[in-house]
């Protein structure tokens, strides 16, 4: 980041689509504070009714996985397939299950 | 460590395989630094490209197109946004992104260094220059960084309207009277090579392409999208009665592509190296606008900081 004391900082735009939808990443820009970054965010991510809520997170609270980890970060999951509904065997006749 | 040979070749073997690469991968210098070199011009090209546009918003015929003027160029604010928001993942701030376009080290499209000189000439700019840049980005939808292509998307969502507004702009003016018509023509003739060279220099003048292609940045040579852009834009010129400009513009049966004459591309080097009609308008414009909002950004970090403090004590 810049040493500019001037610079707003960096935010991450999340925005639901529709009622009853996640909030979905949308990209980033920049503000002096989050009630800006939800104003710009309607300007710059929201010309066409692409949303009816916004979210703004600063980009330096973000804490993401290593992409170098992903092989054993995601391991646990590939053995549990039992985690899956389709790993069972329904009784012949069974309805609703 | 993985030594860096083995990284290289990871990194080639998820672009064949069409996996994106996200900012917090793995790549080579080479690949970063086309990237940025390659996102922050197109996030110039943006900005500086409602410069011309923005000179004809005061004095549209009628107030419909004084609006679809206006949310035109607001439009391309928003391209830029994305854009200098994509290069940002790089690893560059923002910050220095802007003072290298305004310092005149980095590049934007040579189109909008030629003048706007009648209501036309944003009927020509519509149909013709977003017209080109629409068949750059619609390849670059696909293209092997993750940013950048999710970028484009959004962005080629929004042109379409772009290059519509401006070919009405163009019917409308051809069919009205002489005059206006001749206006229409004298635009198209003064937009048509400028928006070919917009593709860039030929495939066999391009150095560059060949690593742009094997790593997916584009995904179509210079002169491939060129020749669609030409062939759809002439038939268009036909519904409307305008006469492309080149002489030498043929069908030619056997390729199903026209023929069509050269670039001057004397003409393109001396725009990019600087001089055309309005590089040092269009520097100039953007520093003022720069300068004059200083005041404006200081005083929203001012006003923040006071809010906060207020809603801390
Ligand atoms: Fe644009
Ligand atoms: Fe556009």
């Amino acid at each position: 980041m810049s040493e500019n004391p001037n610079n707003w900082p960096l935010w991450e735009i999340f925005i639901q689509s529709k009622r009853g939808l996640d909030h979905k990443h949308v990209g980033s820009l920049h503000a002096a504070d989050a009630d800006m970054a939800i104003e710009n965010a309607r300007d710059v991510y929201t010309r066409r009714n692409e949303g009816n809520s916004i979210w703004v997170v600063k980009s330096e609270h973000i804490h993401a996985s290593r992409p170098e980890d992903a092989e054993s970060f995601y391991d646990p999951a590939d053995d549990k397939v039992y985690r899956h509904p389709t790993f069972y065997t329904m009784p012949e006749g069974a309805k609703y299950i | 460590m993985t030594d860096v040979k083995n990284l290289e070749e990871l990194f080639q073997a998820k672009i064949d395989a069409e996996l994106k690469i996200e900012p917090k991968d793995w790549m080579p210098d080479a690949y970063r630094k086309n990237l940025i070199r390659q996102i922050s011009q197109h996030a110039h090209s943006e900005v500086v490209g409602m410069l011309p546009e923005g000179n004809w918003i005061t004095r549209a015929p009628s107030l419909k197109r004084k609006a679809i003027l206006l949310a035109k160029v607001q439009d391309e604010g928003g391209h830029g946004l994305y854009l200098y928001s994509a290069v940002e993942t790089m690893g560059v701030s923002r910050e220095q992104t802007i003072d290298d376009l305004l310092s005149g080290k980095a590049k934007y499209s040579s189109i909008f260094n030629y003048p706007t000189l009648t209501w036309a000439d944003i009927g020509a700019i519509g149909w013709l220059v977003d017209g080109a840049a629409i068949m750059n980005q619609v390849m670059l939808c696909r293209t092997s960084y993750g940013p950048y292509a999710r970028a484009m998307v959004r962005i080629c969502k929004e042109e379409s309207f772009h290059q519509r507004q401006g070919y009405e702009i163009m019917a409308v003016l051809a069919k009205g009277t002489p005059e206006q018509k001749e206006m229409a023509q004298d635009a198209l003739n003064r937009w048509w090579w400028p928006s070919l060279m917009m593709f860039g220099p030929t495939d066999a003048n391009s150095p560059h392409s060949a690593q742009s292609m094997k790593w997916k940045i584009k995904r179509q040579s210079n002169d491939e999208l060129r020749q669609t852009f030409i062939d759809r834009t002439v038939q268009q010129a036909e519904v409307i009665g305008l006469t492309i400009p080149d002489p030498e513009l043929k069908w030619n049966e056997a390729t199903q592509h026209y023929d069509w004459g050269a670039i001057d591309w004397t003409e393109f080097n001396n725009v990019v190296a600087g001089n055309g009609p309005c590089n040092k308008e269009r520097l100039a414009a953007r520093n003022k606008a720069h300068s004059e909002g200083a005041w404006v950004r200081e005083a929203a970090v001012a006003y923040a900081a006071k809010k906060a403090k207020k809603k801390a004590a």
